[in-house]
C-alpha cells in the first residue's frame, strides 16, 4: 500500500532519520527546509510507493549527497543538483526512472530523494540501501547483493558532472571522493540504477515509513506524557526493527574523539545511575559498538543510539557531551541487513573488531 | 589608576558599580526603568555621589543590556532589512530568512537577493561577482527606501573580500545604507550566519539611538569618559562599534555574571551559579572566560551561530514559590514582587527565600514572620534547593573531577551547603553585583575562525597565521598589545576530507587601554 508524505510529517521524519543515523548521518535539517520548500511550492504532498509492490519493470536510480558535513551547511545546494544527476544517468541508459528511492535511510540523506521526487514529480520507494546510515558507497544492501554502482553521475552547483563506470564499487567510492572534494566538499549523486525486480531482492524495504514511526513516537510520548522509551519500544514491535530494548542507563562521564583519515573517531564512557558498571561505546562516525568491561552488548550493524534519558530524543555522536543523562537502545536491523554477505561488508570485523556479530534476540 | 563604572541593565533590575583598579567602590541595585536611561542615570548618581567621586575623574563608562535581545523577541521598533547573498549557482536551494517565523520575517520586509559570487571551503571562488547585479539590487533598495542590509557571501570565514566589496558598492549606490557583512558576526554555517547578520541589520537604526540616550544620560552627569557596551563572549566594544553590531550584546548578562564572579573569587576555572529571582544560570568558565555554546542558538525564533556562552537555566530563584504535598520549589516566581508578597516582607506567598530565613541561612525581612514554618517542610525544601542546583552543576560540567563553585547573584543566598561535586564552594564580596562587576572589568577581544586548506601550508603554519590575525585584532579593537593573550585554540579537521582542510578557531584578548587621569 503506498503512502503519502506531508508537510507536517518532515520533523518527525528528521527524528526518525537521526535515530535511524545510529549517531552519524549528519543532520537532515538542510534536506528537511529543502522538502519543505518544494512542498510549499508545489502545494502538493510526495508519493511514496511500497517497494514489495514496485513492478518488476520499474526502473529506479537512487539519489544522495556526499561530502563533508561542514561543507552542506555552508555551501547551500543550488537545489537541482541531485535531480540533474538523476536525468542525467537516465540519458546515459537510455531509460526514464520510474522513482527514485534512498541510498541511506539515516542522517541528511533521508531527505535528499525527497527533495528530488518533489521537483521531478517522481515517486519515491520507501526503503533504502542502508537500512540506518554507513561512511562510505559501497555499504550498500544493493552492493552486497550484487548491484554495481555505476554507471553513477556526480554533479555540482554549477551542474558540471562527472560520470563513473567502474570495475567495482570500491573504486566507485575511492574516484567519487576525489571528485567530490574537487567539486567543493560535496556533491550530489545519481548511483546503482536497478529494475523493480532487482530493487526488491537487494533492498532494505520500509525505511522511510520506519523513519517517520520512530520520529513520531518520540514526539507523540512527550505531547502525551508517556513513557518515551517503552512509547518507542512498543512502536518498533513487530517490524523488522525488532526487538529493541535499553541496555544501559546512565551518565556520559568522557568523550574523547579524533580525526583519521577523514572520519570522526571516538569514544564515550556512560557511568551507570547508581552501580558500578561503565558502558563504552566506540564510534566512526556512527556508533559501532558497546561494551561493558569486556562484555559485547551491541555491535554493527544493529543500531546502537544514545538518548536523551528523559525525551529519547537521539544524540549524534557530535552532540555527545559530559553530563548528559542517557538510556542505551539497541535495535534489531532487517535479517537482509545481517545475512553472513552483509556481515562481510559491514560487521564488526569490518571496522577492526575481532568479534562475531551475534544477532538480538 | 583606572575608575570605572560597570552597568547592567536586566529585565528587572539595573545594577551599577564603580571600581577603583580591581576594588569595588560602591555598588547599588536599582529597578530598570521603561525608557532605560532613567535607571542608568540613577545608578550613576548613586554610585558617584555616595563614593564622593568627581565625574571627571571616571575613566570608563561599561554596560551591559538586553534591550536589543528583547526588540527581537517582542518583534518592536525593528528596521526594514534586505538580505543580499553572494554564492550563486549555489545557495538558491535555501533562500535567506527561509527558516524565520513568518511574523518576524514580514516584520523586517522579507527582502532577498541572490547574486553570484561565494568561495569553496578551499578559497576557489564559486563564481565571480558580478556587478551588474549588486547594482540592480542597489537601485532596488533605493526604489524601495530599504536602507538596512546584511551582506552573506558562501565560505566568507575563509575569505572576506567579496562581502567586503559588496558592502562598498551598496555604500556608494545606496545613500545613508548600513551594512551588514556576515563574516564580522558569525561562523561557519551559511543559514546561521547569515540569519545573525540580517538580525544585526535591522537592529542597527535602535542601536544608534539606544547608544545615543546611554550617551546622554552619561554627558549629562558631566562624565567624558568614553562609553563601551559588553559582548555575549565576555568582553567590550567600544560605543561606535556597539551602534554596528548591536547582535553582539545579545546573552552578555550571563557572561557578565559569569566573568564577575570569576574576577571577584580569584577563579579563572570553575563553575558558576547565578542565582536571581526567577531562575538561575549555570555555566562553566575555561581561563576566567564562559565556556560558548557549540549548537545553534534560537533568538526569538531565529537560528543562529555566533558566539554565545553556554549557559544552562533552571526555575529556582529568590523569588520562587514553595508548595507543599507534593513538595514542589519553583518554576513559578513572584519575580520583582518578592518585596511584597514573600512572607518575611509580610506577604502571603511562601517562597524560597523565606524558607532560607526560617532555616537561619539568610537575615532578610521579618524572621518572625516564618518562625511558624513546620521544620520538617523547611528542612525538605532547602535539602532539594540543594539537589536541584548539585544537578544543574553537574550537567554543566566538563569532566567527573571535583572543580570549584563560585555562586553569585542576588537569590545565592538559598545555596547554604557546599554542592557535590564541588571542590570548594566560593561566594565572594559583592557576590549580588557580579554582572555591574562583570562588565567593569571586561576586556578586549580579537577573534578568527576560518577553515584553512593544508595543501600548500603545514598545520603550525596555519595555527600561527590564526594566532597572530586574532591578536591583531584584539590590538585593533583597543588591547594594550603587551596585555594580549592567546585564550582559545581550536583546531578541528573536517570529516570525509581526508587530510586537507582543518577548521581552526582562535581567540585572543587583552586589557582595554584606558588613559588614566
Amino acid at each position: 500500500m503506498s503512502m503519502t508524505l506531508h508537510i507536517e510529517d518532515l520533523p518527525d521524519l528528521a527524528r526518525g532519520a537521526a535515530f535511524l543515523g545510529s549517531g552519524g548521518g549528519g543532520n537532515p535539517y538542510i534536506g528537511r527546509l529543502m522538502v519543505e520548500r518544494a512542498m510549499r511550492e508545489t502545494g502538493r504532498p510526495l508519493e511514496l510507493l511500497d517497494l514489495e509492490e514496485l513492478p518488476d519493470d520499474a526502473f529506479v536510480i537512487t539519489t544522495a549527497m556526499m561530502g563533508a558535513p561542514t561543507c552542506i551547511v555552508e555551501k547551500l545546494p543550488e537545489g537541482m543538483e541531485a535531480a540533474h544527476s538523476l536525468r542525467r544517468l537516465e540519458e546515459h541508459l537510455g531509460r526514464k526512472a520510474t522513482a527514485t528511492m534512498p541510498i541511506e535511510a539515516g542522517g541528511v540523506n533521508s531527505m535528499i530523494p525527497l527533495v528530488v521526487g518533489m521537483r521531478l514529480g517522481l515517486p519515491v520507494v520507501d526503503g533504502d540501501g542502508m537500512g540506518r546510515a554507513f561512511p562510505e558507497l559501497y555499504h550498500e544492501t544493493f552492493h552486497i547483493y550484487g548491484v554495481s554502482g555505476t554507471p553513477m553521475v556526480i554533479t555540482n552547483d554549477h551542474g558540471d558532472q562527472t560520470l563513473l563506470d567502474t570495475h567495482d564499487n570500491y573504486m566507485m567510492e575511492w574516484l567519487s571522493r576525489g571528485i567530490a572534494i574537487r567539486m567543493g566538499g560535496v556533491a550530489y549523486i545519481a548511483e546503482y540504477p536497478m529494475d523493480g525486480a532487482t530493487a526488491k531482492r537487494v533492498s532494505v524495504s520500509g525505511t522511510i515509513g520506519m523513519g517517520l514511526r520512530i520520529g513520531r513516537a518520540i514526539r507523540e510520548a512527550r505531547e502525551q506524557h508517556l513513557d518515551p522509551f517503552d512509547h518507542l519500544i512498543r512502536s518498533m514491535e513487530g517490524t523488522s526493527y525488532s526487538p529493541a530494548r535499553v541496555i544501559f542507563t546512565g551518565k556520559l562521564i568522557e568523550v574523547f574523539r579524533r580525526t583519521k583519515d577523514g572520519f570522526a573517531l571516538g569514544t564515550v564512557k556512560i557511568q551507570e545511575l547508581g552501580g558500578p558498571r561503565v558502558m563504552t561505546i566506540d564510534f566512526q562516525n556512527e556508533n559501532l559498538i558497546a561494551m561493558v568491561d569486556d562484555e559485547v552488548l551491541a555491535v554493527v550493524p544493529n543500531l546502537i543510539n544514545i538518548l536523551d534519558a528523559e525525551t529519547a530524543e537521539p544524540i549524534t555522536t557530535e552532540e555527545l557531551r559530559y553530563g548528559q543523562r542517557v538510556k542505551v537502545m539497541v535495535v534489531s536491523v532487517p535479517p537482509i541487513m545481517r545475512t553472513p554477505e552483509a556481515i562481510a561488508v559491514w560487521g564488526p570485523r569490518t571496522f577492526g573488531y575481532d568479534v562475531d556479530f551475534e544477532p538480538l534476540t | 589608576m583606572s575608575l570605572r563604572i560597570g552597568i547592567d541593565v536586566g529585565g528587572t533590575n539595573t545594577d551599577a558599580v564603580l571600581m577603583d583598579d580591581l576594588k569595588v567602590v560602591s555598588k547599588i541595585k536599582t529597578p530598570t526603568t521603561a525608557d532605560v536611561t532613567t535607571g542608568i542615570t540613577n545608578g550613576l548618581k548613586f554610585v558617584l555621589e555616595s563614593s564622593g567621586t568627581a565625574t571627571s575623574a571616571v575613566n570608563g563608562v561599561m554596560i551591559g543590556t538586553t534591550h536589543f535581545t528583547n526588540a527581537v523577541v517582542e518583534r518592536r521598533r525593528l528596521q526594514k532589512t534586505a538580505a543580499v547573498r553572494l554564492g550563486l549557482p549555489a545557495t538558491a536551494a535555501l533562500p535567506p530568512m527561509v527558516d524565520w517565523p513568518q511574523d518576524l520575517a514580514d516584520t523586517i520586509g522579507g527582502n532577498n537577493y541572490l547574486c553570484h559570487g561565494g568561495h569553496e571551503f578551499d578559497g576557489r571562488p564559486i563564481s565571480a561577482l558580478r556587478p551588474d547585479e549588486i547594482k540592480a539590487v542597489a537601485e532596488d533598495l533605493n526604489a524601495k527606501g530599504i536602507t538596512a542590509v546584511a551582506v552573506s557571501s558562501v565560505f566568507s570565514p575563509v575569505n572576506t573580500d567579496l562581502e567586503n566589496e559588496v558592502a562598498a558598492m551598496l555604500r556608494e549606490w545606496v545613500p545613508g545604507v548600513s551594512v551588514t557583512p556576515s563574516h564580522e558576526i558569525g561562523r561557519i554555517g551559511l543559514l546561521e550566519r547569515e540569519n545573525a547578520a540580517i538580525l544585526n541589520a535591522c537592529l542597527r537604526q535602535l542601536a544608534a539611538e539606544t547608544v545615543a540616550a546611554f550617551r546622554k544620560a552619561i554627558s549629562d552627569m558631566g562624565i567624558t569618559a568614553p562609553l563601551y557596551l559588553t559582548q555575549n563572549d565576555g568582553t567590550l566594544m567600544s560605543a561606535e562599534f556597539a551602534e554596528q553590531y548591536p547582535v553582539l550584546t545579545f546573552a552578555s548578562g550571563p557572561t557578565n555574571s559569569m566573568r564577575g564572579a570569576a574576577f571577584l573569587s580569584g577563579l579563572k576555572d570553575a563553575m558558576v551559579v547565578d542565582v536571581g529571582g526567577t531562575t538561575s544560570d549555570v555555566g562553566a568558565l575555561t581561563h576566567g572566560f564562559p565556556r560558548e555554546a557549540s549548537v545553534a542558538v534560537d533568538i526569538g525564533g531565529v537560528r543562529t551561530n555566533f558566539r554565545m556562552p553556554d549557559v544552562f537555566s533552571f526555575g529556582l530563584g529568590g523569588g520562587s514559590l514553595v508548595k507543599e504535598d507534593p513538595l514542589r520549589i519553583g518554576p513559578q516566581s513572584v519575580g520583582f514582587r518578592i518585596t511584597q508578597e514573600a512572607l518575611v516582607f509580610g506577604g502571603n506567598t511562601l517562597t524560597t527565600t523565606d524558607i532560607a530565613v526560617a532555616a537561619g541561612v539568610a537575615e532578610i525581612g521579618d524572621p518572625s514572620r516564618v518562625a511558624h514554618l513546620d521544620k520538617a517542610l523547611v528542612a525538605a525544601a532547602m535539602a532539594r534547593i540543594q539537589e536541584m542546583s548539585e544537578a544543574a552543576v553537574d550537567r554543566m560540567k566538563t569532566s567527573a573531577e571535583p572543580v570549584p563553585v563560585i555562586v553569585v547573584g542576588g537569590g545565592s543566598v538559598l545555596i547554604a551547603k557546599p554542592l557535590a561535586g564541588a571542590s570548594e564552594m566560593v561566594k565572594p564580596n559583592h557576590y549580588e553585583a557580579a554582572n555591574a562587576v562583570g562588565a567593569a572589568i571586561a576586556q578586549i577581544s580579537g577573534e578568527v575562525d576560518r577553515v584553512y586548506s593544508l595543501a600548500g601550508m603545514s598545520r603550525d603554519a596555519a595555527l600561527d597565521d590564526a594566532k597572530s590575525e586574532a591578536s591583531q585584532k584584539a590590538v585593533e579593537a583597543g588591547a594594550d598589545p603587551s596585555t594580549v593573550q592567546i585564550v582559545d585554540v581550536e583546531d578541528v579537521p573536517l570529516a570525509y576530507l581526508p587530510g586537507n582542510a582543518t577548521r581552526i578557531r582562535v581567540k585572543a584578548v587583552g586589557d582595554l587601554t584606558l588613559v588614566g587621569r
